[in-house]
C-alpha cells in the first residue's frame, strides 16, 4: 500500500506555485521597499540598510524555533523573559568577576534550561495549554531577573564581546552571517529531517501521531528547549549591541516574534507553514519598521502598525477558508 | 484538546487502581476549594498581623477592599472569557485607553457629570471588546493572538490620544475623583460597584439561559453548537462583556489613582488571570464559580497589600505572582485529574 503523505505534497502547477503565501510576502516586501524609497531619500543607502538590518536581526533568532512551536499548534510567550533572564545572569556573573567566556556559556545554559522547563511543564500537564504555562513562566523568569538586578543596569563588557553585535566580516555584519547559518540549520531540520516531518505530523493531529509511534512528548520538549536556547542567543547579540543590560530588556519581543511567524504564513492551527515564509517576514517587518522610523513615525504608532499587521496576517487565510469548516481552536 | 484528555484518562484507568484513595482526596478537595482558599486567607492575615500589627486595622482593611474592587470587577469578565476556553491579554491596554479617554474628556470639560465619564469609559471599553469579540468569534483568530495584537493597538492608541502626556490629579475636577473616593452609606463607592457587579454576574451565570450557555460552549463547543447554541454569538458576547467591564474599571482606576498615563495598568491582565485561576476557573474551559474568583481576587489583594507591610522587596512581587499562577493552574489540573479518574472508576463499577 502506498504510504499516505502527511501534508500537501500535491504536484505543483504553475498557477499553484505563484499562489503561495510566500509570493504574497515577496510582493509585500517589494511594496515596502518601494514605499520606503519614495518616503525617504535615506533609505536606499548601503550603510543605512546594513545598520537597520543589524538592529532588527537580534530577535530573528527566536523566530526560527517559534516556527516549530507554532507548527506544533503551541505558543511560547515567555521568550522575551528568557532573553532578559539569561542576559541578566550573564551580566551579573561577569560583574562578580566570572570570566566573560564562562558567563557566555552560562547564558546559553540558562536559556536552554528555561526552555526545557517550559517543555517539561507542557508535557507533564497536558490539561494546561502552552498559553498558560508560558504565561506564568514569562512572569517568573522576568521576576527572577528583577530579583537579581533590581532596577540597576550592568554593562562594561570586554571589548571582544562587542564584536557580536557590532562586528563585520568584510563588510557583512557578523549577526547577519550568524542568522543565515542558523536559518539554514533550522530550515534543514524542519524540511529535510524526520524530526521536522514529525513536527508537522504532531501539529496536524497530535493523537494520531502518538498512536503511530511519534514520541510527541520528546519532540515537544526538544522544540521548547530550542526556543530557550535561541532566546539566549538573542540575549547575547542584544546585550552586545546595547552594551549593557537591565531586567526590562526585550519586553514585548514575544509579540514581534509571533507576528513575524504568523505573517510568514505559519498557521496557528498547526501543521502548516514553511521556514522561508517566516524568514521573509522577519525582513519585511524589519524594513517596514525601519522605513517608518525614518519618516519619524513614533514608536507608539509602530505598536499599532505591528498589532494590526499581526491581526491582518492571521485573518487573511481565515477569511479565505471561511465556510469550509475551519474553526478557531481553543487556546 | 478534550479528546486528548479523554484518551489520557482512558489510558490512566488501567493504572489508576492503586492511586484510588489518593484521587478521591483530590476530588473531594474540589468541593472544599473555597474553604481552602478562605483558610489560606485567614492564615496569611494572622501571619502578617503578628509581623505587623497595623495590618488588620479598619483603615487598612478598607484600603485592601477598595484596591481589590477593581481587580475583582475585571475577574468577572476574565472568568467568562476563560470559561469559553479563551484568554484576554488586552485588558490592561483597554483599561488604559478607556481611562485615558475619560480623563481627557473631564480635563476638557470639567463640568461633566461623573456618571457621564463613567459611561464614556464603559462605551470605549465596550467598543474594544466588540472588536476583539468579532476577531475571535467571527474571523476565528485564536484568542491569544487576537488579544496580543489588539493589546498593542489599544496601547498605541492610548499614547496617541494623550500625545504621550499624563493627565494628573490637578487637571481632574473633584467630582471625577470622588467617583472612587466617595462613599455610599459609609461604604466606598468602588466596593459598592463591585458588589453590584458581582450580584448581577451571579444571577447571569447561574440563573439565565445565556449564562448557562457560556458554560456549555466552554465545556464542549461542538456539542453546544449541535444542541443549537449559537456559539459564535456567545463568544462575541463574552469578549464584549469583558471589554465593557474593563472600560468601567478604567474610569475607576484613573479616578482612584488620580492620574492617567500611557502605561497605566500594563501587565495588569496577569493579576486578573491569576485571580481567576486561584479561584478555580479551569483554563481548559467550562468551569468557574463567582464565589471562587471573589476569594481569588481577595487573596491576591491581601498579598499585594501584605507583602510590602512585612518588608518584602517589590522586586520579588513579579516572581511571587508568577509562582502563584503556576501553582494554582497545576493544582487545578491535578484536582481535575482526580475527578476524571473518579468518574471513570465509578462508571466501571
Amino acid at each position: 500500500m502506498e504510504p499516505r503523505v502527511l501534508t500537501s505534497k500535491k504536484p505543483l502547477t504553475l498557477k499553484g506555485f505563484f499562489l503561495q503565501w510566500e509570493w504574497m510576502l515577496v510582493l509585500l516586501f517589494i511594496a515596502v521597499i518601494v514605499m520606503n524609497v519614495n518616503l525617504s531619500d535615506y533609505f536606499w543607502d548601503y550603510n543605512n540598510l546594513r545598520d537597520a538590518t543589524m538592529s532588527f536581526l537580534d530577535k530573528a533568532f527566536i523566530v526560527l524555533p517559534m516556527v516549530f512551536i507554532i507548527i506544533l499548534a503551541d505558543i511560547d510567550i515567555s521568550v522575551g523573559s528568557i532573553v532578559a533572564l539569561s542576559s541578566v545572569i550573564m551580566a551579573d556573573l561577569y560583574a562578580h568577576g566570572v570570566p566573560m567566556e564562562l558567563a557566555l556559556i552560562v547564558c546559553l545554559a540558562v536559556g536552554t534550561l528555561c526552555g526545557y522547563i517550559n517543555g517539561l511543564l507542557i508535557v507533564k500537564f497536558k490539561e494546561l495549554s502552552s498559553v498558560i504555562v508560558t504565561l506564568s513562566t514569562m512572569i517568573i523568569y522576568r521576576g527572577i531577573a528583577y530579583i537579581l538586578l533590581k532596577d540597576q543596569s550592568v554593562g562594561k563588557f570586554p571589548k571582544w564581546f562587542n564584536y557580536l553585535g557590532w562586528g563585520y566580516v568584510g563588510s557583512i555584519p557578523f549577526i547577519l552571517i550568524a542568522f543565515a547559518v542558523f536559518a539554514v540549520l533550522f530550515g534543514i531540520l524542519l524540511h529535510k529531517t524526520t524530526f521536522g516531518r514529525k513536527v508537522y505530523a504532531i501539529g496536524s493531529n497530535p493523537t494520531a501521531s502518538r498512536y503511530s509511534g511519534v514520541q510527541v512528548d520528546r519532540i515537544k520538549i526538544i522544540v521548547f528547549t530550542l526556543a530557550g536556547l535561541m532566546s539566549a542567543v538573542t540575549a547575547l547579540f542584544l546585550t552586545s549591541r546595547m552594551g549593557s543590560t537591565r531586567p526590562n530588556i526585550a519586553t514585548g519581543y514575544e509579540l514581534d516574534v509571533i507576528a513575524m511567524v504568523v505573517l510568514g504564513g505559519i498557521s496557528t492551527a498547526g501543521g502548516k507553514g514553511r521556514m522561508i515564509g517566516a524568514i521573509l517576514a522577519v525582513f519585511l517587518i524589519g524594513y517596514l519598521r525601519y522605513g517608518l522610523g525614518l519618516i519619524n513615525i513614533s514608536a507608539q504608532t509602530l505598536l499599532i502598525v505591528i498589532g494590526l499587521l499581526l491581526i491582518f496576517a492571521v485573518s487573511v487565510p481565515k477569511l479565505k477558508w471561511k465556510g469550509t469548516g475551519a474553526k478557531g481552536k481553543a487556546v | 484538546m478534550k479528546q486528548k484528555m479523554f484518551a489520557d484518562a482512558a489510558l490512566a484507568v488501567g493504572t489508576g487502581q492503586g492511586a484510588a484513595t489518593k484521587t478521591t482526596i483530590s476530588a473531594k478537595f474540589a468541593k472544599f476549594r473555597e474553604l481552602g482558599l478562605l483558610a489560606v486567607i485567614v492564615l496569611i492575615c494572622i501571619g502578617v498581623q503578628i509581623r505587623n500589627p497595623s495590618f488588620l486595622t479598619w483603615e487598612n482593611i478598607n484600603d485592601i477592599a477598595a484596591n481589590t474592587a477593581i481587580l475583582s470587577i475585571l475577574s468577572v469578565g476574565m472568568m467568562l472569557v476563560i470559561i469559553t476556553r479563551g484568554i484576554d491579554l488586552s485588558i490592561g491596554a483597554t483599561l488604559a485607553l478607556s481611562g485615558m479617554i475619560a480623563a481627557l474628556t473631564v480635563k476638557a470639560h470639567p463640568g461633566l457629570h461623573p456618571l457621564a465619564a463613567l459611561l464614556l469609559g464603559f462605551a470605549v471599553g465596550l467598543a474594544c471588546g466588540i472588536v476583539i469579540g468579532f476577531l475571535v468569534a467571527k474571523v476565528g483568530i485564536l484568542p491569544i493572538i487576537a488579544t496580543l495584537g489588539m493589546m498593542n493597538v489599544f496601547r498605541g492608541l492610548t499614547y496617541e490620544a494623550s500625545g504621550g502626556k499624563w493627565v494628573s490629579a490637578h487637571q481632574m475636577p473633584d467630582s471625577f475623583k470622588q467617583i472612587a473616593t466617595g462613599s455610599l452609606l459609609g461604604i466606598n463607592n468602588l466596593i459598592v460597584i463591585a458588589v453590584v457587579i458581582y450580584a448581577v454576574a451571579y444571577y447571569f451565570v447561574s440563573h439565565t439561559r445565556t449564562g448557562r450557555q457560556v458554560y456549555a460552549v466552554g465545556s464542549n463547543p461542538e456539542s453546544a453548537e449541535i444542541s443549537g447554541i449559537k456559539t459564535k454569538r456567545i463568544l462575541w458576547l463574552v469578549y464584549t462583556i469583558m471589554g465593557g467591564l474593563t472600560g468601567l474599571a478604567g474610569v475607576l482606576w484613573v479616578s482612584k489613582f488620580a492620574s492617567a498615563q500611557g502605561d497605566t495598568a500594563s501587565g495588569y491582565e496577569l493579576s486578573v488571570i491569576a485571580a481567576c485561576v486561584l479561584g478555580g476557573v479551569s483554563i481548559a474551559g467550562g468551569s468557574g464559580k463567582i464565589s471562587g474568583i471573589i476569594l481569588g481576587a481577595v487573596l491576591l489583594g491581601i498579598l499585594n497589600n501584605a507583602l510590602p507591610m512585612i518588608n518584602v522587596s517589590p522586586f520579588w512581587q513579579n516572581w511571587i505572582q508568577g509562582m502563584i499562577i503556576l501553582a494554582a493552574v497545576v493544582f487545578n489540573a491535578l484536582v481535575k485529574r482526580g475527578i476524571d479518574r473518579n468518574n471513570l472508576m465509578r462508571r466501571k463499577i
